[in-house]
């Protein structure tokens, strides 16, 4: 990780100096533990700012759209495929980016960590796989594994899909895991089971928004949620609108959600939302073969037509 | 919608051309029918505030 860290400075530090980007988005430590922050860099001296390790997982596309100066950013592989999307959907153009990719090995799943103590976790180190979680009155190691966050756990495209220079060597992919047994859980329950399990999912939810404000897919000048003419959904806390802001939302993603994870990682409540954007990444895998954001180059199911696309649910 | 929990049958697709009327009412009836046998629908629907 550490290795990681001065090849980032140093990528960035010499774009910085040769004047070929005005900025790099990077992370830098933030003030309490596995919670690391963007940052935006505008100068050579302050590239020592720039970290990297396991408490990494925004996604740092989500500062990209619409932005119009060169930009170099540090992204990992589903941030990667983020950018391809915006690409793909004209929010970046391609020579605007310097692409700084970092192999991925999973991020830590904060909420994971503070359940296992009681006490405050005041420090979390990592040392060649091993994280070690220290508070006032315990310490303790884990082996990274244990700790991932669970879209982490199920990533099989941890080395970016497009960069202009990488800060390490490219990651083993993670062969042979099962991404949708959670999706599958569901798919298996009875209507009324489904609909009460989501239903206990979203009870806790404040309708913060934080979920949409992390994803870099929802880029929309005005959100159908805000929107009052007309107004598309109603703004209180009845379940009825909760559910409808979380479904629809989900739909705005279907064929683009990357599985990040940054929605789950900034609600406030640790809703798990993804179990709807999962559920449609499943269904574009399996009804079009369609993994987001994999090349800039290629558009995606739901502006395209083929012949061969599946329609036996039009009588 | 209905991997949600709305009941499946409750949602329908179809397309039919403005010259295929015989089709237009097959679908129409098929449709209200298969509703029918659902009953009312009582998601998606707000219950009022209980003030005690
Ligand atoms: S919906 Fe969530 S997991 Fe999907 S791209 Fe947006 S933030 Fe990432
Ligand atoms: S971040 Fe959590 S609480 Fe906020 S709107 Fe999203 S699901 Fe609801």
């Amino acid at each position: 990780m550490l290795a990681y860290t001065d090849r980032i400075k140093e990528i960035a530090r010499a774009l910085l100096t040769d004047c070929r980007v005005e900025l790099v988005i990077g992370f830098r430590k933030g003030t309490v533990p596995m919670m690391n922050e963007p940052c935006f860099i505008n100068s050579p001296d302050e590239a020592d700012q720039l970290v990297w390790d396991s408490n990494c997982g925004i996604n740092l596309a989500n500062y990209l759209a619409n932005r119009t100066e060169k930009i170099g950013i540090v992204a990992k592989g589903c941030d990667s495929r983020n950018i391809a999307t915006h690409i793909i959907e004209n929010k970046i153009g391609r020579d605007q980016l310097f692409i700084i990719g970092v192999p991925c090995q999973g991020m830590i799943d904060r909420r994971k960590v503070n359940a296992m103590f009681d006490g405050e976790v005041r420090e979390v180190v990592e040392s060649d796989g091993l994280v070690t979680v220290r508070g006032a009155d315990f310490e303790k190691s884990f082996e990274k594994s244990e700790l991932l966050q669970q879209n982490c756990s199920v990533c099989t495209h941890r080395n970016p899909v497009i960069f202009d220079e990488m800060a390490a060597d490219p990651v083993d992919e993670q062969q042979g895991v099962d991404r949708y047994a959670d999706v599958r859980e569901i798919e298996a329950m009875d209507p009324q089971q489904r609909w009460d399990a989501f239903e206990k999912l979203l009870a806790p939810c404040i309708r913060c928004y934080a979920c949409r404000n992390a994803c870099p897919l929802c880029y929309c000048p005005t959100c159908f949620v805000d929107e009052a003419r007309p107004q598309w959904v109603g703004k209180s806390q009845n379940p009825v609108d909760v559910r409808t802001f979380h479904f629809l939302r989900a739909y705005h993603c279907a064929g683009r959600c990357t599985d990040c994870g940054a929605c789950e990682r900034a609600c406030p409540v640790g809703i798990n939302m993804r179990v709807f954007t999962k559920k449609l990444e499943k269904d574009c895998f399996e009804s079009f073969g369609w993994e987001a954001g994999l090349s800039p180059d290629v558009r995606p199911p739901l502006d395209t037509y083929r012949p061969e696309d599946p329609d036996d649910f039009i009588k | 919608m209905e991997h949600m929990g709305i009941e499946p049958g409750r949602l329908q697709f179809s397309w039919v051309s403005s010259a295929e009327s015989t089709k237009f009412v097959k679908v129409v009836n098929e449709v209200s029918e298969t509703i029918k046998k659902l009953g009312p629908n009582d998601r998606f629907v707000k219950k009022e505030i209980k003030v005690a």
